[in-house]
């Protein structure tokens, strides 16, 4: 709906379009422009609200990145302990490598329990193991319950972003897709008619679905516990409610300690939503006789991620919790929405991460897709250096392509090559910069513009003109000063 | 002080009245400066298009031409955001301990232009006279990598006849991004066009910063849209007096 017939936005890192393409539905799509400008200003303005009210902003930020470091370096050690205490409070851990594995751990408890219907909260990660239309082929209906999954879900739609999963959608397009899939006339957009016609959808699931299936914010290696924050209460419903409940969690989301969440949710809240704490904030460990479900079960997810560990510049990206503050603040992002990183996990995080987790095999325009502008880097509340990752995965890509016969006449590879060819001697420079002058003449209009150029060049001057080159370069102007004036250069 | 110019090659080849602004302005201040004809490039280029080993000779090629200069002197924020970031990587990752030592010994005299004159010369007011409603669009280096801060507006502040007007969401970037600029084309243009509506609001009648490759894209999208305003590179105003104007051909 927010898109054009056959634009479907393709989330598989495997099957998307290059972000250059992928980005072009969205740039020729004024309205969803619109909602992701306005959607991600007012959660900007609210985060620097926010942050600017703590004074030890700064101090938190090295906290919430020293802790993370810690775990990823001893990421096996805790996981261990985490099974072992979860499973002491009567949960049950299971390893998955892969999507894959994953899935199918899921899909034995759920046949096991018998179930025909699941609720779930929202999590990423079931999205990047493409679990729903798994399950579904599975004859497994799936029902999402956060507000911003249930309009995707109705709207067959894709998530844009990793906290508002919707946030391209604006309220008379929900309206649209409630009225149409609940079958609800006369409905209007007005905030409060759309909850509750959300409401009343959900609470016959909540009532009635005995399974859920949730993610994790972070797997507490000291007790085993469990801890999830959310803004709608739709995911304590989930939580508490039924018999039996799936947590599917990356192997990453480990704090060592309880007393650690004191910094985490700290900078997630004033990160994620512009807030001093979230609305709902779930902690369980294992199951409790009598209270909440009585059957547990935590998957962790490796899926690629235990490839980036180790690696000296790379190892940063998981430290990341999600708040998806780089992506608010990106200027590529609020002009391409979600949708063109051509995965679940989109903006300069997921420019860094996708091509991770695809082992580097695809998503190789991710790392390009980047002015390099380091707003991202001046959000994130575990300091990962984003730039500095693009640029390590930047190399990765030539390294892999410049093998490639084809490559060889690519016209940015070649420029590259005899640019380094002329960067290493003067001489070469100040001739190329000659031939350059007389070359560029015949593009070069009389009022010393160029409009129009062929090649790459083309992609510059279709919405910019280039001055046309002066007829005296800086050496040259220096080389005649010092002659006129007998004292050498400059 | 003996000073060295690092011209960067972008603005010997395309903007060389920004070269001889700023060999005006430092001999009117009565800095003794060099411009060494060996240099050519730092090697951004080839850094951020993923080009390691290409980068890493420019680097050391820098290195070699700069290291007995007293300082250094680059009116460029993101060539000197490459010489600082990515060098000590370069280095660490390629070259040799002794190498990485000559780069640790120069590193701190290398500056930008408005550091230069603020951190080194100490001065504010450098005696210029550029009578013209000017906004100052902060390129994403200096305000993200080299933190310059207030540094080019206290400097413009104190140009006489300068009327500087404050430019909104200073700190979103023009969508330049180097061979972004092409390999994402439509999506840079896109970004080009939401900074220049915010320049275009300011009623300026120049946008001004501290690199050329900013202002060269912002400049290209004012001439194409004949949006009646100019990019100046901020040492060509601060060259600028009353009897010897700036020149201004952008």
């Amino acid at each position: 709906m927010s898109h054009a017939v056959g634009e479907h936005p393709v989330l598989d890192p495997a099957q998307a379009a290059p972000f250059p393409q992928a980005a072009l539905p969205v740039l020729r799509n004024p309205q969803l422009r619109k909602n992701v400008a306005h959607a991600i200003d007012v959660i900007q303005d609210k985060r620097a609200r926010l942050v600017a009210e703590k004074t030890d902003w700064q101090a938190l930020r090295a906290a919430g990145a020293a802790i993370r470091d810690h775990v990823l370096g001893n990421l096996g050690a805790y996981l261990v302990q985490f099974e072992e205490r979860c499973t002491a409070a009567g949960g049950q851990v299971h390893w998955a490598a892969d999507a894959d594995e994953a899935r199918r751990i899921i899909g034995e408890i759920l046949r096991e329990e018998h179930a025909s219907e699941v609720i779930k909260i929202k999590t990423m990660t079931s999205a990047e193991i493409q679990l729903n239309p798994f399950l579904e082929a599975a004859g497994v209906k799936v029902f999402e319950t956060d507000l911003a999954e249930i309009i995707l879900q109705l709207g067959e739609d894709e998530p844009s972003h990793i906290v508002v999963p919707a946030l391209h959608v604006n309220r008379s397009q929900v309206r649209e897709i409630f009225a149409r899939r609940m079958g609800i006339e006369g409905l209007s957009d007005e905030p409060r008619e759309l909850t509750a016609a959300a409401r009343n959808y959900l609470r016959q699931k909540f009532l009635g679905v005995p399974t859920a299936i949730g993610g994790a914010n972070f797997l507490i290696a000291e007790t085993g516990a469990v801890a999830v924050v959310e803004s709608e209460g739709n995911g304590r419903m989930c939580l508490t409610l039924p018999r039996t409940l799936i947590t599917l969690a990356g192997i990453e989301k480990i704090l060592p300690r309880f007393e650690d969440l004191e910094v985490m949710l700290q900078v997630l809240a004033r990160s994620a939503t512009g807030e001093r704490m979230s609305p709902y904030t779930s902690l369980w460990t294992g199951v409790t006789p009598g209270d909440g479900p009585q059957r547990f079960h935590v998957v962790l997810l490796d899926n690629g991620r235990s490839s980036i560990l180790g690696r000296h510049t790379e190892q940063q990206t998981l430290r990341c919790i999600r708040c998806a503050a780089c992506m608010n603040a990106c200027p590529v992002y609020r002009q391409t929405g979600g949708h063109a990183y051509g995965s679940v996990y989109p903006g300069p995080i997921g420019a860094i991460l996708t091509p991770q987790l695809q082992q580097m095999r695809h998503a190789q325009s991710l790392p390009y897709a980047s002015s390099l502008c380091a707003a991202c880097y001046e959000v994130c509340p575990v300091k990962i250096n984003i730039p500095e990752v693009l640029l390590e995965l930047r190399s990765q890509v030539v390294e892999q392509e410049r093998k490639q016969a084809g490559r060889f006449f690519d016209p940015i590879y070649m420029g590259l090559r005899v640019a380094n060819v002329l960067f290493s001697r003067a001489w070469m420079f100040q001739a190329a910069q000659r031939v350059g002058r007389v070359g560029m003449r015949c593009f070069t209009r009389k009022d010393g513009w160029i409009h129009s150029l062929p090649g790459v060049g083309g992609k510059w001057t279709q919405t910019r003109d280039l001055r046309g080159m002066p007829p005296q370069t800086f050496r040259e102007w220096c080389a005649a000063r010092g002659n006129a004036q007998g004292k050498g250069v400059a | 002080m003996r000073v060295s110019l690092f011209i960067t090659c972008y603005n010997d080849t395309l903007f060389p009245e920004t070269g001889r602004a700023v060999v005006h302005l430092l001999e009117r201040l009565g800095v003794e400066l060099g411009f060494n004809p060996a240099q050519t490039c730092c090697g951004q280029m080839h850094a951020n298009t993923g080009f390691r080993g290409e980068a890493f000779s420019q680097a050391k090629r820098f290195v070699r031409l700069y290291r007995d200069s007293e300082a250094v002197v680059v009116p460029s924020s993101s060539c000197v955001a490459m010489v600082r970031d990515q060098y000590p990587g370069l280095f660490a990752e390629l070259g040799t301990a002794e190498q990485g030592k000559e780069l640790a010994a120069l590193l701190p005299r290398v500056y930008e232009l408005s550091e230069f004159l603020i951190d080194r010369l100490g001065v504010e007011d450098v005696g210029a006279y550029f009578p013209h409603r000017v906004t100052y669009h902060a390129s994403c280096h200096g305000l993200r990598s080299l933190h310059l801060g207030d540094r080019p507006w206290r400097l413009l502040g104190k140009v006489r006849g300068l009327e500087l007007v404050p430019l909104a969401n200073l700190d979103r970037c023009c969508g330049f991004g180097g061979t972004f600029s092409v390999k994402n084309g439509e999506v840079s243009s896109a970004m080009l066009a939401a900074k220049l509506q915010d320049i275009v609001a300011t009623g300026a009648e120049y946008c001004t910063g501290v690199d050329n490759s900013c202002l060269m894209h912002l400049g290209g999208a004012m001439h194409r849209q004949y949006a009646g305003m100019k990019t100046i590179h901020i040492a060509q105003i601060l060259a600028s007096t009353e009897t010897s104007p700036a020149e201004v051909t952008a």
